[in-house]
């Protein structure tokens, strides 16, 4: 056997070469250095990337074998260790300084990628660094902070000054101590060291590597199962089939109709069912044992999508039909409102399934204690019902389930239902071993629920002089094999998809169809993505046929305070659509008075420019009559420090920086004071799930008035131990003045504890409560206000759009941390744009053909647009400070600006995306040639 | 399932062909591997005992002047060959279709031999190196011998190389003369693949308005990486004006075989878009040649 001598972050290793080894699985799994990321094993995402010899590769395609004699650097290698502090490379400090970190995944291949350049280029302008990142991907995509960091960065190692700080966000509106101001995430400093620990970097002793055998036929019954070919296999140390689960055999985040796996004589509905699961001592073994079980199938004809699925005498999917639920929404007499029209217009969308493309893949890992509980290591957007769904399947009482949320690489909506839980828990309980089961690139693309393809079918009338009267759409949603959240998705497109306008007479109607596509849930933006397409394209129809300017239709027609929306609710506050609408129109004619008129390059006669507008709006919370609560404990330790801890999830979304901040300013204690704890569900108390742009507002609350409890605590306890009135107890700075006499928190803890008090408070926020659908009432408690302008360039040679520019206005009531809301907004910004311009994922008889991510598209840093956010803040005054939900807004009025600049450029309507830049060119020289 | 079981590190070229034709179960070389050990991973391609790995042979990483001619080794990253100063002066055209592969840590490890092994007919080095009419250095058992480029194709996907006993070595260019120069550029979709729906590359040698020589390919213009031979001769020894070029292009496109690939182009759009791909890509070879 030959060796691999190799210097990696300076240090000389000499180790056994082993066949078929990669260099990332050298340096993750042999030397332990886990900084470096897989995130596609593809040579795709770049979150692999090493520095061999100095120059950036993606050492999941780098043979090990050929680093020998090599000097390797990891994203382990860049900071020094000074004493006990981390000095971190100005790379590194730039990227947490400017905000340039979300969720850390793809950060240590951002950098180290960076780092090369740098050393190549010591002032690079924005076309160089956007050169050198091309193809790093990020998929929360904060790629303009990303740019600014690296040109700080740059000038600081020119200078050797120090790294100079972003400038150009401003605080909040509304004034406080330390909400509203911009501050740096607490785990900030781990993701760009590479020291942050994601579910995969997590190694166990004695631990086994699981595998699950999918179906890869989308519709049938499973004739036979043969596992005993796996069984024996050396190294195999478990295969169980659907006859092994002891306790429940179905999972579902509201609807139980997912299998944990597909058994003999039951039937398969896509191709991701499970139909065993093997554990082995290898990854390589349960790879193989995986291959060498066998399986028949009894074939069944495929649905494909949901039109079809709705037909008469087609193959019913699921025992109650191919219906998971007919969603309506009625509002006025319809027949009336289009009699009264002036205009009606009549235009059907389409939309397709999409894919969440987070850059870390799912990774499950179930450990066993010796007394009989189970932990579940996992990054999780709902760790209590991870919790609930895994001791079903066990058949466990729910206490004996631990759920250990770690960070997540992303979600965005994809991390919310049961992927590797339930397996490995059945796994692990049977072996008694701690097992891992990491999804490849490839069966995270096959197996986890995606974003809702659609057709959507919008009817809209309007009196001559623009006020909309009458709208009726009727929508149909592919849901896929199972419910997911397919009904409360496909109920938010509904009472939606007439848009974020006053409108008396409205009449909406889905149809969400089960199908034997890869099932659909959650996704940013949550069904609205798709009816805001819709509607939007709709809105400058509508202005083209009425001749009336696109942006002044809209604000004529604005919900505003009074407006009574589609469901019947009467929005009583925090509606500052109309100041969004007015500040992006302001922006955009700064430069360009006719925004919407084309304009031909005249060097480049083929490339036209042009604006495009859009509005939209979208519920912060569960809504619909769920109860909406989230708990929070705030505690306060002898050392004077405080612990927030909540169980809801951190994605890279900033909801720890949140949380955090929301006790600082409470406490008034600096914010470095306050560490805290998610997702644990034995020692967080249930913050539910990470959906609906939800927790700033509710886990928000939860922590403030936790620590606003506890407060008032130590207020009571201090008026009454040292006789004066409360009022006289003012805390400032860290420090609690009683009557003149001055203590620290630690002196507050010490006579707390020594009155035996426990400085601790668990407080569960009830959000206001809401109303079901069809009721007429409050069915949220509040709503988020986004508009967008974009300006595109289309070659009217060869159909091509370039974004150029977007404007992004979003009233989120209050900016809690403007920091972290600019990396929300760019990247809702840059996921808009794909969903509009690259991404599809394809899916043709049931079969997958994106089945990698060479094959699906999501936009990287060349593609990004220069990026205006315009903050806007109608503070709720239920929400924490006034703040609502940010998350998804940002990213809804993306696609619609864009395809009506389309329009606006050359004359051509898309109406199904993603945007096809030949069928722009068909229709362009089809029209010419007429 | 391991990729490979055997690896080895020759270190000259004939090593690497004896441990080619000796190894001891199915034996491939590997230059980058980008694309060679994701076929492996997912399937693409019949699984394999040894890997050669060519990029510890200074031979084929060598890029430099010999006599009249370039010579860029065939294991040679493509990144190195758009930055180095020799393929600037001598073969733009290349540096510019070697900048758009990929991204820059695939274009580190990234091969022109890899590139051209592959044999797809739009690939953008091989595009490139079909106008500026490199020859191939192939060595085999019994020697090396050099190759006219275009017959190292058979089909789409199918190398006239035997990749388990021949070697592509290396590329020989000419240099450039006084009034040559050359272009290459490419249209791209957004979704799918990172492959070009087309692209183009130009060489020429300019004597005031008269086209004194041309080289012209086009991908995918048909099975094989494509010149428009009919294009070049419609050109030869004329005055580019604007007469010319409508008629050259039509030229071309009788001679082209233009195909709609599922999700990248259909026919006719290619058909569309290549005249102005195409009189981009010899303008501006033309202005360089001034």
């Amino acid at each position: 056997m030959s060796k691999i001598n190799l210097l990696v972050n300076g240090k000389q290793y000499s180790v056994d070469s082993v066949a078929g080894e990669t260099l990332s699985t050298l340096l993750r799994e042999r030397l332990r250095l886990t900084g470096t990321k897989i995130g596609c094993e593809e040579a795709e995402c770049g979150a692999c990337t090493v520095l061999v010899d100095g120059e950036p590769m993606m050492s999941c395609v780098y043979p090990a074998e050929r680093a020998d004699g090599k000097t390797i650097v990891t994203i382990e290698g860049l900071a020094e260790r000074v004493h006990d502090e981390m000095k971190l490379h100005p790379l590194q400090e730039a990227f947490v300084e400017h905000g340039a970190v979300q969720c850390g995944f793809c950060i240590p291949g951002q950098i180290l990628t960076a780092y090369a350049l740098l050393k190549r280029n010591p002032n690079p302008d924005s076309a160089d660094i956007r050169f050198a990142l091309k193809d790093t991907l990020c998929r929360c995509a904060g790629y303009p902070s990303i740019e600014n960091a690296i040109i700080a960065a740059a000038q600081a190692l020119r200078t050797g000054e120090p790294v100079q700080k972003p400038n150009h966000i401003p605080d909040s509106i509304h004034d406080h101590k330390t909400v509203g101001r911009s501050h740096l995430r607490p785990e900030a400093v781990e993701k760009v060291t590479g020291e942050a620990i994601f579910t995969d970097d997590l190694k166990f002793d004695g631990m086994l590597y699981a595998r699950a055998r999918r179906a890869m036929i989308p519709h049938g019954f499973l004739k036979r199962l043969d596992i005993s070919k796996a069984k024996a296999l050396p190294g195999v140390v478990s295969v169980l089939t659907a006859a092994d689960i002891p306790g429940e055999k179905t999972h579902g985040l509201v609807i139980y109709d997912w299998p944990v796996m597909v058994g003999v004589g039951e039937r398969v509905r896509y191709v991701g069912d499970a139909i065993a699961i093997v554990a082995a001592e290898t990854q390589e073994i349960a790879e193989q044992a995986s291959a060498l079980i066998e399986a028949e199938f009894d074939l069944q004809p495929v649905i494909t999508n949901p039109v079809q699925a709705r037909q008469e005498d087609v193959p019913q999917i699921h025992e109650n039909g191919n219906l998971l639920k007919h969603i309506k929404v009625r509002k006025g007499d319809m027949d009336k409102g289009f009699a009264e029209s002036d205009v009606i217009l009549e235009h059907t969308f389409h939309t397709p399934t999409t894919d969440h493309a987070f850059i870390e893949p799912e990774c499950s890992i179930g450990v066993p204690l010796p007394d009989g509980r189970m932990e579940i290591y996992v990054g999780s957007q709902i760790p209590y019902q991870d919790k609930t769904q895994v001791a079903r399947a066990l058949g466990w009482d729910e206490s004996r389930v631990r759920v250990v949320g770690q960070l997540m690489g992303g979600g965005f909506g994809g991390k919310e239902d049961i992927m590797g839980q339930i397996h490995v828990a059945l796994l692990a309980n049977v072996t008694q071993r701690p097992v891992k089961l990491l999804f490849d690139r490839h069966e995270s693309l096959l197996v986890h629920p995606k974003r809702h393809a659609t057709q959507i079918r919008v009817k809209i009338g309007a009196k001559k002089d623009g006020r909309l009267v009458a709208a009726e759409t009727e929508l149909y949603g592919d849901t896929g094999a199972y419910a997911s959240l397919g009904e409360k998705v496909m109920t938010r497109a509904t009472t939606h998809s007439a848009g974020p306008y006053d409108i008396p007479n409205v009449r909406a109607d889905c149809y969400a169809m089960y199908t034997n596509n890869p099932p659909a849930g959650a996704f940013r933006g949550f069904g609205v993505t798709q009816s805001a397409f819709a509607v939007e394209s709709m809105m400058d129809m509508l202005a083209e046929t009425l001749n009336i300017e696109p942006v002044e239709l809209r604000r004529m027609n604005s919900l505003h305070v009074g407006s009574i929306t589609n469901t019947g609710q009467e929005l009583k506050e925090s509606v500052g659509l109309v100041e969004c609408i007015n500040r992006v129109d302001a922006e955009m004619r700064k430069t360009n008075p006719h925004p919407f008129k084309p304009i031909t390059d005249p060097a480049q006669p083929n490339l036209v420019r042009a604006w495009g507008f859009a509005a939209a709006y979208k519920n912060t919370g569960l809504g619909g009559g769920a109860p909406d609560i989230s708990g929070a404990d705030v505690e306060l330790y002898e050392d004077g420090t405080f612990q927030v801890r909540s169980s809801a999830a951190e994605l890279g979304q900033g909801l720890v920086t949140v949380m955090r901040l929301v006790v600082s300013e409470e406490m008034s204690v600096a914010p470095e004071q306050v560490r805290v704890l998610v997702m644990d569900t034995d020692l967080t108390p249930n913050g539910g799930p990470t959906t609906a742009s939800r927790q700033t507002f509710v886990t928000g609350n939860a922590s403030r008035y936790a620590a606003k409890t506890l407060r008032e605590e130590i207020t009571a306890t201090m008026a009454e131990k040292h006789d004066v009135r409360p009022e006289q107890i003012r805390f400032e700075n860290g420090i609690v003045h009683v009557n003149g006499h001055s203590m620290t928190y630690a002196e507050i803890y010490k006579e707390m504890t020594a009155l035996g008090k426990q400085p601790v408070v668990r407080y569960m926020y009830e959000a206001p409560k809401t109303q079901p659908l069809g009721t007429g009432g409050d069915m949220h408690f509040a709503f988020s206000f986004g508009v967008q302008a974009a300006e595109v360039e289309v070659n009217k040679l060869t159909g091509e759009v370039r974004v150029l520019k977007v404007i992004s206005a979003n009233d989120v009531g209050m900016a809690v941390n403007p920091l972290g809301l600019q990396g929300q907004i760019e990247g809702g910004v840059m996921m808009g744009l794909g969903n509009c311009l690259t991404e599809e994922f394809i899916v043709e008889n049931g079969n997958v053909v994106t089945d990698q991510l060479a094959r699906y598209r999501v936009p990287g840093i060349m593609l990004t647009p220069e990026i205006t956010s315009i903050i806007v803040e109608h503070p709720v005054s239920t929400g924490p400070y006034g703040a609502k939900g940010v998350g998804e807004i940002c990213s809804i009025p993306t696609t619609p600006a864009i395809t009506n600049a389309i329009y606006n450029a050359v004359g051509v309507r898309i109406d199904k995306t993603p945007v096809d830049q030949e069928m722009i060119a068909r229709e362009l020289w089809e029209r010419n040639s007429q | 399932m391991n990729l490979w079981q055997e690896y080895k590190r020759p270190t000259s070229v004939m090593e690497a062909v004896q441990s080619l034709v000796s190894a001891s179960g199915p034996a491939l070389p590997i230059a980058g591997g980008t694309d060679l050990l994701l076929d492996l991973k997912q399937g693409h391609h019949s699984p394999i005992h040894t890997l050669i790995d060519l990029t510890f042979i200074p031979e084929m990483s060598s890029l430099e002047l010999r006599g009249d001619e370039l010579f860029i080794g065939a294991a040679v990253p493509v990144n190195r060959v758009a930055l180095d100063p020799l393929t600037g002066m001598h073969a733009q055209a290349l540096v510019e279709a070697c900048n758009l592969i990929a991204g820059p840590q695939v274009r580190n490890t990234a091969t022109l031999g890899g590139n051209v092994a592959h044999a797809l007919p739009a690939a953008d080095g091989t595009i490139a190196l079909t106008a500026l009419e490199a020859q191939a250095e192939v060595a085999g058992i019994s020697g090396t011998r050099r190759m006219p480029f275009t017959s190292l194709f058979l089909g789409p996907g199918k190398s006239a190389i035997d990749k388990s006993r021949e070697i592509i070595v290396g590329f020989y260019l000419s240099k450039i003369k006084k009034g040559g120069a050359s272009c290459f550029k490419r249209i791209m979709r957004p979704q799918g693949v990172a492959l070009p729906i087309l692209n183009c590359a130009v060489w020429l040698e300019r004597a005031g308005d008269v086209v004194n020589d041309i080289h012209i390919a086009v991908g995918p213009g048909g099975a094989i990486p494509f010149r428009a031979t009919d294009a070049e001769a419609a050109l030869r020894r004329q005055t580019l004006n604007e007469e010319t070029f409508p008629r050259t292009l039509e030229v071309l496109l009788g001679q082209a075989k233009f195909r709609s690939s599922a999700r990248r182009a259909g026919a006719d759009y290619r058909k569309h878009i290549v005249g102005g791909l195409f009189k981009d890509v010899l303008d501006t070879a033309w202005k360089r040649a001034e």
